[in-house]
């Protein structure tokens, strides 16, 4: 046997070299207490930074205590989990980590999440004997999606591992020394000032209230109030799949009707889905792609492909820093979000006989950068948004709670007309993988003129970060590119720009792990990424439930056609449904 | 008269230079600030992102260098660069209060430089000098077993 043999705690297991004491304990079922280690293994991420000490062990032999979390398991090693030396170091070290932490649990954005809550309680502290020198006294950033607040930095590093090493964004790096030491962007410039695209997933990963997202809960129950408002709301398709977890559902439990019903009550005055934006954005953006496709096949040279999805707003941001040599090739559309807002406030706007300033459009997402997304002046008019204001699930699942309603209680509702109708195509946006094949169900039927012999691309689908499928468009090959992940999706860039080797057609890309359902706003998972495929299995159920599961039969979306665009692509559409980029320089 | 402190395309180009030459510049991002210190005086904010440019490295990373180092300065330095070691050695054999006598001499706190930009005063920690401590740098000189009445005598070399 190759494997390696160690006993921990009298108890024998046999490891695969390269694992860690940490590894071998989980498979025994101990638990060692952690904090800043985080093993998200299907995103290829583990911080293993070992500052915190948290999990250290006793090993035989050896002289001082080891982090279990960042040691090799060696053959033959012998390892105590629960002596007194490592009780008490344990303790030592939690008190020395909350020594210079605020105590401002009450009112703290993480409270309830919080992971050095948690340990706290488990190890039983009390009282906090050691008093340090004062501790640092960092400003809070605000930027309209993420806020940081650096006095609570534990220094455990996952946020920067996470922008580093998985995204690959670049935007953060520990800073200073000894009690100033914190992890900052260059220069300790607010985010907004820096490559950072508001993904969120550093928040996502923050085990303490450091890093979280900018609340906007309070003004959207503010807007409710108003009675000279008409307030609609949109969901985003991951929303839908992860909102059940905040209130102990399993992992991937649908919970649609009841959110639609919970919205209502809420007082919001229709409640639309995301998901009709998403089929309006594959009408353009499928056309776009059929138009690029057919001047490239008729010889014109120059065209720009790939084509790149622009659905997501931390993934434009990407480009817009970091590859501006390529701004020209993602599609112009807006994203479902944008095209959403952009629709309310005019065909909506209309049909009620309202101004759109009295009109408030609020969105829930999955997503942070989609704070940052609404907040564009390129997506307002006159000064007023197309989306007035976004909350994340978490905030959404918050406003639940705080209106007093039992989500268990109540009955399925439907998303109101028109701009609630969707179908199976719109639903999968919230997945890796989902735009482009919502994309290929449309543009297949559109330049074929046949109906798909399988509507379901099993070829687009899955968790590996960067994905290649040919797709056969009745004889006509169309190589498609998907990564999820900025930094999977910085390779793929990379790729392009030196050539284009595979000759890539179309490229999805998602910022998060797992598309949308992994975004920086659903409920934190904890380091356990098997809730993100959970998520994955739920959105496409809901796709496979759907009776109408292509962009182009959704019949709302055609009427907004008829009614009010012309055709995909025409000079109306292109006035409200789509946008142009453009490079950021940024530290 | 105070260091020139312009940021001069023939500095970004020694720079450049500097680095082009390098077979790898894997792994050489202390080598390439510390020349760079060399060059500008000081590391702005520009210096910087031309530096993260050039190695292929995030900006915020280039800046958690030079602020973790306390070698590493964002302002301008006077034209004779002071600075006190006040490593444990040192500091116990009275660092603090030679590091008082050059405060009271200039008239400037640490990290400070004197309007006429003749001295800036800074605090470092170990520079591998123990046997000499306290240890004082003016520029690349070292001064050893430095005590308050040798503060006066030392600025007045300069």
């Amino acid at each position: 046997m190759s494997d390696i043999r160690i006993v921990i705690d009298g108890k024998e297991v046999f490891v695969p070299k390269g694992s860690t004491i940490l590894d071998g304990a989980k498979k025994l079922g101990i638990t060692i207490p952690t904090l800043c280690h985080l093993d998200l293994h299907d995103t290829k991420m583990v911080n293993q930074t070992a500052s915190c000490r948290v999990c250290v062990v006793e090993v035989e032999g050896r002289g001082n205590l080891a982090p279990s979390c960042a040691t090799p398991a060696l053959d033959g090693m012998v390892v105590r989990t629960n002596t007194m030396r490592v009780l008490e170091t344990r303790k030592t070290v939690t008190e020395l980590i909350l020594s210079d932490h605020p105590k401002d649990c009450l009112t703290c954005s993480q409270s309830g999440e919080c992971e050095l809550q948690d340990l706290a309680e488990m190890i039983g502290i009390r009282d906090i004997n050691i008093t340090g020198n004062e501790m640092s006294t960092y400003k809070k950033d605000y930027s309209t999606s993420i806020i940081r607040d650096m006095d609570k930095c534990i220094m455990c590093r996952r946020c920067e591992t996470m922008c580093n090493n998985v995204q690959e964004v670049g935007a953060l790096s520990g800073i200073n020394r000894g009690f100033n030491a914190v992890v900052s962007p260059a220069f300790e410039l607010p985010l907004t000032e820096t490559v950072c695209t508001h993904c969120g997933q550093c928040v996502a990963v923050c085990p303490v209230g450091a890093l979280s997202e900018n609340d906007h809960t309070w003004k959207v129950v503010e807007a409710l109030a108003n009675p000279e408002k008409t307030v609609i709301v949109q969901v985003a398709p991951a929303v839908r799949v992860a909102l059940g977890e905040e209130f102990g559902h399993a992992p991937g439990t649908i919970i649609t009707g009841k959110m639609v019903t919970a919205l209502k009550q809420i007082g919001f005055d229709q409640v639309f889905d995301t998901d009709f934006a998403a089929d309006l954005t594959i009408m353009e953006e499928g056309t776009e792609l059929l138009g690029r496709l057919g001047r490239f096949l008729a010889g014109e040279k120059d065209v720009p492909l790939p084509i790149l999805t622009s659905c997501c707003p931390a993934w434009v941001n990407f480009v817009e820093s970091q590859f501006p040599d390529l701004i020209d090739i993602p599609s112009s559309a807006k994203s479902p979000q944008q095209m959403f807002g952009a629709v309310a406030k005019s065909y909506y706007a209309d049909i009620l006989k309202i101004d759109r300033k009295d009109l408030v459009v609020v969105s829930v997402m999955p997503c942070l950068a989609k704070k940052y997304e609404a907040d564009r002046v390129e997506f307002s008019v006159d000064g007023n948004p197309d989306v007035d204001l976004v909350i994340s699930t978490r905030e959404l699942a918050h406003l639940i709670e705080q209106v007093n309603i039992d989500i268990d209680e109540l009955e399925d509702s439907e998303f109101d007309k028109p701009l609630g109708v969707s179908t199976g195509a719109g639903v999968i946006f919230g997945s890796t993988g989902g735009v482009i094949e919502a994309a290929l169900r449309t543009a297949y039927e559109v330049h074929v003129k046949k109906p798909l012999p399988k509507i379901d691309f099993e070829q687009l689908r899955g968790f590996e970060g960067v994905r290649a499928a040919e797709v056969d468009f009745d004889g006509l090959k169309l190589n498609i590119g998907i990564a999820h992940g900025l930094g999977n999706a910085k390779a793929l860039l990379t790729e392009i720009r030196n050539g284009n080797p595979r000759n890539f057609h179309a490229i999805e890309v998602m910022a998060c792990p797992g598309g949308c359902i992994g975004g920086g706003g659903q409920p934190y998972h904890h380091g356990d990424s098997s809730i993100i495929k959970k998520r994955m299995d739920a959105i496409y159920q809901i796709d496979q439930d759907m009776p109408i599961r292509k962009s182009h039969e959704n019949e709302a979306v055609m009427e907004l056609y008829d009614k009010y665009l012309g055709e995909p692509m025409s000079h109306k559409a292109h006035d409200l449904l789509h946008t142009h980029y453009s490079q950021k320089d940024k530290a | 008269m105070a260091v020139n402190t312009e940021l001069t395309v023939e500095k970004f180009n020694e720079l450049e230079q500097y680095i082009d030459s390098m077979p790898s510049t894997k792994g050489e991002l202390i080598r390439v600030l510390h020349k760079a210190q060399g060059i500008f005086g000081f590391l702005p904010q520009e210096v910087q992102k031309f530096i993260a440019k050039k190695l292929d490295l995030s900006t915020a990373k280039v800046f958690g260098v030079v602020s973790f180092y306390s070698y590493f300065t964002m302002e301008p330095k006077g034209e004779n660069p002071i600075a006190i070691c006040m490593g444990t050695a040192c500091y116990v054999r009275g660092a603090e209060k030679v590091q008082d006598a050059f405060i009271k001499e200039l008239g400037i706190k640490v990290g400070e430089t004197t309007a006429d930009g003749k001295f800036s005063l800074d605090a470092l920690r170990c520079v591998g000098a123990c046997g000499l401590a306290p240890v004082v740098l003016v520029g690349e000189k070292v001064y050893g077993r430095v005590t308050v009445e040798d503060v006066k005598k030392i600025i007045s070399n300069y």
